[in-house]
């Protein structure tokens, strides 16, 4: 007999996998979890960042695992994310405390406390180096050591110093509004399912868990033509922010009192957007909003992608798709749009018979009883 | 570090939160319950949202049998049937009638079903009405109103276009005269199976966050005009090459050495039990 596709599929997945295995190590060659720890931090954030959970040691077994594939190891990882027991949520942390690695503004040419442009490959020539093809241990440590000497020259301020936000600047003149602050809780996307209107809060959470080049997509949808949202970028910042947890048997809390548990880095982008809004008056006036984008790790294309999406969808008076939370919050996640893409692979003969039959009936003729 | 995962994959408390979401779509037949999918190790799209019910509700000693488009040994059921077991040590089976859970993409077995079993249809879409409603918040209101005029349409605009309804899988029913629902992608075929049944029926959407129910007992009917009668798929003087079974859902095959056009029995199973019942009739008759 020839129809065997769905025979011995047993047989033939345990020889898929075999394969698999064979491909991963036929070469011969281990890489180890410090290695891509050490040199790929990009990816590293990334996949963190895409699927909500902060570390960089399994993000880097995932890397590993999947044989560098992003999807796959987003996939992992998530999976390995059900397994785990949510038992805290930790507390708001205001973004001014951030330890500040790179800041820049494209707004002013100088801001409060200075640009800084910190660790950025936005000035480097993409010109392939060859020199890394053969790098030489010890030349690196020489460039290391003389790097650190000439850093030692620069002495540290003795206090800590908390940069401001350069929107704070604006808001004192008025450009923008003032809202109250809004603390209810957040919802949990991991925990309900998301359901439309969706709060900011939600919409925040799967705007960062997106997947970096689908979020990329649609945010230069909408810059190029589709709404021509043009931000400015006010501030673009990239740095650690501590985490607490609060005691979870005590009755009263008292800050003091709560867990650190570790500090995370992250990208965080706060776009100004201009806008014509109408005063009491009922004259035409120009404001700006406020797009927010913020995701783990340095990431800054998709955190500034993310801003102009979040100014997008506080204006779903719009026509445009992009300004449609469920065009856009339905459709960036990679687990499900990767899933679902590659589900197509699956047989299908079921409901392919079912429409032929249909089809057939149709071609034969008219109304013909269908019993 | 090395972890071991727990038994059926999930921790307690997702388990217990995804059964609260079964018990609310048992209470209300037909209507689509959001719950808070969680990624599995098999892709989105891939079953995962039967498969989430499934975990949530196997116990140790629960008998399981998995089929894809009607048969056991189709790859993603082996996959399924696979991670089900070495997080769980639950027996597998092929034979309908010993299975206590039932997961099933695509077909409803040709066995009737008994109310010790209880089948998860893994679901793509649960929408019925997302051909005629792109937006998740309006279906939902659609719903709430009653207001199924979408759904009838579609069946009315194919009638005026090709004379007759041309629906595939996944034709939409009314669920305890109530909420119209998606049967998932089941031929038309199996769609009388759901009415009356004597099963608990699960379908879960895992990409898509929703779970509902059809309990045991619930009328189900398809949609369909008065005078444009419901059809299920027709294999009129076609049967089974193998076992000879007509009655039953067929797959269309072309025999490599004839190239003619031969029908098979869908539902591996059934298909081998018929096989082997007439191989035990010849052996007695022949020791006779």
């Amino acid at each position: 007999m020839g129809y065997v596709a769905v025979k011995g599929g047993t047989k033939a997945i345990d020889a898929s996998i075999e394969r698999l295995t064979f491909e991963r190590l036929k070469n011969q060659e281990i890489i180890e979890i410090e290695t891509i720890m050490a040199t790929m931090k990009s990816l590293i954030d990334q996949i963190m960042s895409e699927s909500s959970l902060y570390s960089p040691y399994l993000a880097a077994l995932a890397i590993k695992q999947a044989e560098g594939s992003m999807e796959e190891a987003v996939f992992l990882m998530r999976a390995h994310r059900s397994t785990l027991p949510r038992l805290y949520y930790s507390q708001a942390v205001e973004s001014e405390t951030m330890l500040v690695e790179r800041r820049i503004s494209a707004s002013f040419k100088d801001i409060p406390g200075g640009q800084i442009l910190g660790a950025t490959k936005d000035y480097t020539h993409r010109l392939l180096d060859f020199e890394l093809l053969e790098e030489d241990p010890a030349e690196n440590e020489a460039w290391l050591s003389n790097y650190q000497k000439a850093s030692e020259a620069v002495k540290a301020s003795d206090e800590l110093e908390f940069f401001p936000k350069v929107v704070d600047y604006l808001r004192e003149e008025g450009l923008f509004e003032n809202y109250e602050r809004d603390n209810t809780d957040p919802v949990d996307i991991t925990k309900q399912s998301i359901a439309f209107p969706a709060s900011r809060s939600a919409r925040l959470q799967v705007l960062t868990r997106g997947q970096t080049g689908a979020v990329t997509a649609l945010g230069y949808a909408s810059l190029r033509g589709y709404g021509q949202v043009h931000p400015t970028v006010g501030e673009v910042r990239v740095g650690s922010l501590p985490i607490y947890v609060a005691h979870p048997n005590e009755g009263e809390q008292d800050e003091e009192d709560a867990f650190y548990i570790g500090e995370i880095q992250v990208t965080e982008v706060e776009s100004f957007v201009p806008v014509t809004k109408k005063n009491d008056a009922n004259e035409q006036e120009l404001e700006f909003e406020i797009g927010y984008g913020i995701c783990y790790g340095q990431n800054e294309t998709k955190a500034i992608a993310m801003s102009i999406l979040d100014q997008c969808l506080e204006h779903p008076e719009s026509s445009f798709p992009t300004h449609d939370e469920e065009f856009v919050l339905l459709h960036i996640d990679s687990v499900e749009a990767t899933g679902f893409i590659s589900h197509l692979k699956l047989p299908h003969y079921v409901t392919f018979q079912s429409k032929l039959d249909s089809i057939r009936n149709v071609k034969k003729g008219g109304h013909t009883d269908e019993n | 570090m090395k972890t071991k995962s727990h038994f059926a994959f999930f921790d307690e408390g997702s388990k217990k939160e995804i059964r609260r979401s079964i018990l609310k779509a048992i209470a209300i037949p037909g209507y689509q319950v959001p719950f808070a999918s969680r990624e599995m190790p098999i892709a989105r799209g891939w079953g995962t949202g039967g498969l989430q019910i499934t975990l949530s509700i196997i116990g140790k000693n629960d008998v399981l049998k998995v089929i894809d488009q009607g048969a056991d040994e189709s790859v993603n059921a082996v996959s399924i049937k696979k991670l089900v077991q070495s997080t769980t040590g639950v027996e597998l089976v092929e034979r309908t009638q010993e299975a206590s859970i039932i997961q099933s993409r695509h077909r409803i077995p040709e066995v009737p079903l008994t109310p010790e079993q209880i089948l998860v249809l893994q679901v793509p879409e649960p929408e019925p009405l997302r051909r005629v409603e792109k937006s998740a918040y309006k279906t939902k209101i659609l719903h709430s109103e009653n207001d199924y005029s979408g759904a009838w349409l579609m069946l009315f605009e194919q009638i005026m276009k090709y004379g007759r309804t041309a629906t595939g899988a996944d034709h939409p029913v009314y669920v305890n005269n109530r909420y119209v629902m998606a049967p998932s992608p089941i031929p038309r075929y199996d769609n009388p199976k759901m009415h009356q049944s004597e099963a608990l029926i699960l379908l879960g959407a895992g990409r898509e966050k929703k779970i509902y129910a059809i309990p045991p007992y619930t009328d189900v009917e398809s949609l369909a005009f008065d005078d444009y009668p419901f059809a299920v798929e027709t294999f009129t003087g076609k049967s089974c090459h193998l076992c000879g079974a007509e009655d039953v859902f067929l797959d269309e095959l072309v025999d490599p050495a004839t190239n003619e056009t031969i029908y098979q029995c869908n539902d591996t199973s059934y298909c081998i039990e018929r096989l082997n019942k007439k191989e035990e009739v010849e052996v007695e008759t022949s020791h006779a």
